[in-house]
């Protein structure tokens, strides 16, 4: 027998091609997000050059970009939810799970390649997509604002195109590192129940909330798990500040991000070390989890 | 070297013993077939040497410790088990690329090459197969890989006649090279008991034989005896009796062969007849115990 020199391999990247070919959805929902957006900018062209010749707010030719920016992080979000609690079910429940782990891949390298999904993947897909729409946003603006008779350099003021662009790579970032706990509870879960895992990943938070309020009267439970959704605004960005009255939305520009002030805040790095706690959980349920 | 090593190797789900305290030892380049009924412990065994289970006892497989080293161990190891261990949603294309970017060893034109003598057509997805071409696929994909053992779990169940034979056909053909390891097990004995060197038989979580195919050829004899020497037979302590066409079939344990000779046919029992014969008297043991 002829010894074959081992080649080099890259479990990790492969681990993450085979996660995106089982589910397309963390790509597609993105895509139909971007495109969605598009679409609904393209069918108010119509009404962007009176805006634009007219007496208006900058707001007005703001908000569609902002738009797009929220809906392609709510989607990383939800879609994200999904893809965590199949990830490491739907391989035991189709029994597929021993073939995966008849390769030299070790249950660490899979889990962490799963986790990264929700956590690096679809951010940075969400960002390309959402970079490439707003250009082409601001192409079709131009397009009306020149048959219009308006200024090309009043619309480049007028829109600070980068400026949005960092503003949601900045959202993205601070969102999932917000979020990451949820994303390896979820994960977590999804290794170790045998079925339903919607269920046994959001009953028993609501169960322990409910309890607390009949028994006590207080609502501590639910403020964290509140906080654990949309906690990250108030420390992230300017606009909400902790005790002042949130201020809309749909203005938040460079000057407005607290960077510092997220980093510094307990509730981020708490959160994290939960997420390390509960990945680390997840690769041994892999390990030790018969399939269903 | 041994190739796989086990002692005092135990697992129990609950109350329910799989395997009880089992010894074993299997040098490299046999091929050895683990026989028991369903629920003997078999898949079990197999997957302890797998590294998808855990254990109490000692066991080392290529010297290496399965449950703690399993990603290492599968560089080694391969493994097939029923056909629908293929991801469904799996397209052939992309199995060939994910074996090739995490297994060290696995040589993607050998696999092509097997493809192309069958009709599976490579942009297919797994669902889309029959289950012959699935398990033709798991094939390819094995045969590709230079590997040291070769854990076959019922590889061929639920497969018609044509794919069973080709399937061992082209493993010893292709594939078997006497340095190799191949450990099998079936329920179709007859299918494969000419190609094995070892057999074990294994019932209620402990082995019942262990035993080269050439020592059971010395040491177990069955004759088809004539009608008139019946009372003779029996006195010799048969260990199982039955009927076939009118005749009574005796199988013997360590009786000279010759002396049976004169009582009737004598040859070599089938592994099958060896196992009703066995198994049987297991039973009857048991059956015993519990009138006791």
């Amino acid at each position: 027998m002829t010894a074959n020199t081992p080649r080099a391999t890259r479990p990790f990247y492969w681990s993450v091609r085979r996660e995106v070919w089982e589910n397309r959805s963390v790509y597609i929902a993105l895509l139909c997000a971007g495109g969605l957006g598009l679409l609904a900018f393209g069918f108010s062209l119509r009404l962007l050059a009176e805006t634009m010749r007219g007496e208006h707010e900058p707001i007005d030719l703001v908000m569609p970009y902002a738009h797009i920016s929220m809906l392609l992080v709510f989607t990383v979000f939800v879609v994200g939810i999904f893809y965590s609690l199949e990830a490491l079910h739907s391989e035991r429940r189709e029994r597929s799970i021993l073939f995966w782990k008849s390769l030299p891949v070790s249950d660490t390298t899979t889990v962490l390649a799963k986790a990264s999904i929700p956590l690096v993947l679809m951010p940075a897909v969400a960002l390309v997509i959402g970079v490439a729409a707003e250009w082409l946003m601001f192409v079709l603006s131009l397009v009306v604002a020149l048959g219009g008779g308006v200024g090309v350099a009043a619309l480049w003021r007028e829109i600070p195109l980068v400026q949005l662009q960092m503003v949601l790579l900045y959202e993205l970032v601070v969102v999932a590192l917000w979020h990451a706990p949820i994303y390896g509870w979820l994960l977590l879960v999804s290794g170790w129940a045998r079925r339903a895992t919607f269920l046994w990943a959001f009953l028993p938070p609501l169960a322990v909330g409910i309890f607390e309020f009949i028994t006590f009267r207080t609502h501590h439970v639910f403020r964290l798990l509140g906080d654990r959704l949309f906690g990250f605004a108030p420390q992230a960005f300017s606009p909400w500040t902790p005790s002042g009255p949130p201020v809309d939305p749909h203005m938040i520009l460079l000057p407005e991000l607290t960077p510092g002030r997220f980093l510094a805040s307990p509730g981020l790095w708490v959160g994290l070390v939960i997420a390390a706690v509960l990945i680390a959980l997840a690769i041994r349920m892999r390990r030790y989890r018969d399939p269903v | 070297m041994a190739c796989i090593e086990a002692r005092g190797l135990r697992k129990a789900y609950g109350s329910k013993v799989a395997l009880d305290r089992v010894d074993l030892r299997v040098e490299e380049g046999r091929i050895l077939g683990l026989i028991g009924p369903n629920g003997a412990g078999k898949t079990t065994a197999l997957h302890a040497v797998l590294g998808l289970t855990s254990y109490q006892g000692e066991l080392r497989v290529l010297g290496r410790d399965p449950w703690n080293e399993r990603d290492l161990l599968m560089r080694d190891v391969c493994f097939i088990a029923d056909v629908a261990l293929l991801p469904r949603w799996l397209r052939v294309s992309q199995a060939l690329d994910y074996v090739e970017g995490v297994h060290p060893r696995f040589e993607r034109a050998k696999a092509e090459s097997f493809l192309a003598r069958t009709s599976i057509p490579r942009n297919a997805r797994v669902r889309e197969l029959s289950k012959g071409m699935v398990a033709q696929l798991h094939l390819a994909l094995v045969m590709a890989i230079d590997a040291r053992l070769l854990v076959l779990d019922e590889p061929t169940l639920g497969l018609d006649l044509l794919y069973r034979k080709q399937f061992y056909d082209s493993l010893l053909n292709d594939y078997y090279d006497l340095t190799r390891t191949i450990v099998v097990t079936t329920h179709q004995v007859e299918e494969i008991e000419h190609v094995l060197t070892d057999v074990m038989f294994i019932n209620r979580g402990r082995i019942v034989l262990d035993s080269s195919m050439e020592a059971l050829d010395e040491k177990y004899t069955e004759v088809m005896v004539h009608p008139d020497q019946l009372a003779a037979a029996r006195a010799l302590k048969p260990l199982y009796e039955r009927q076939v066409m009118g005749r009574g079939v005796l199988l013997f344990h360590g009786v000279d062969r010759q002396q049976l000779a004169a009582l009737g046919e004598a040859r070599t029992p089938g592994i099958a007849d060896l196992f009703v014969a066995l198994m049987s008297d297991g039973m009857g043991d048991a059956a015993r115990g519990a009138s006791r």
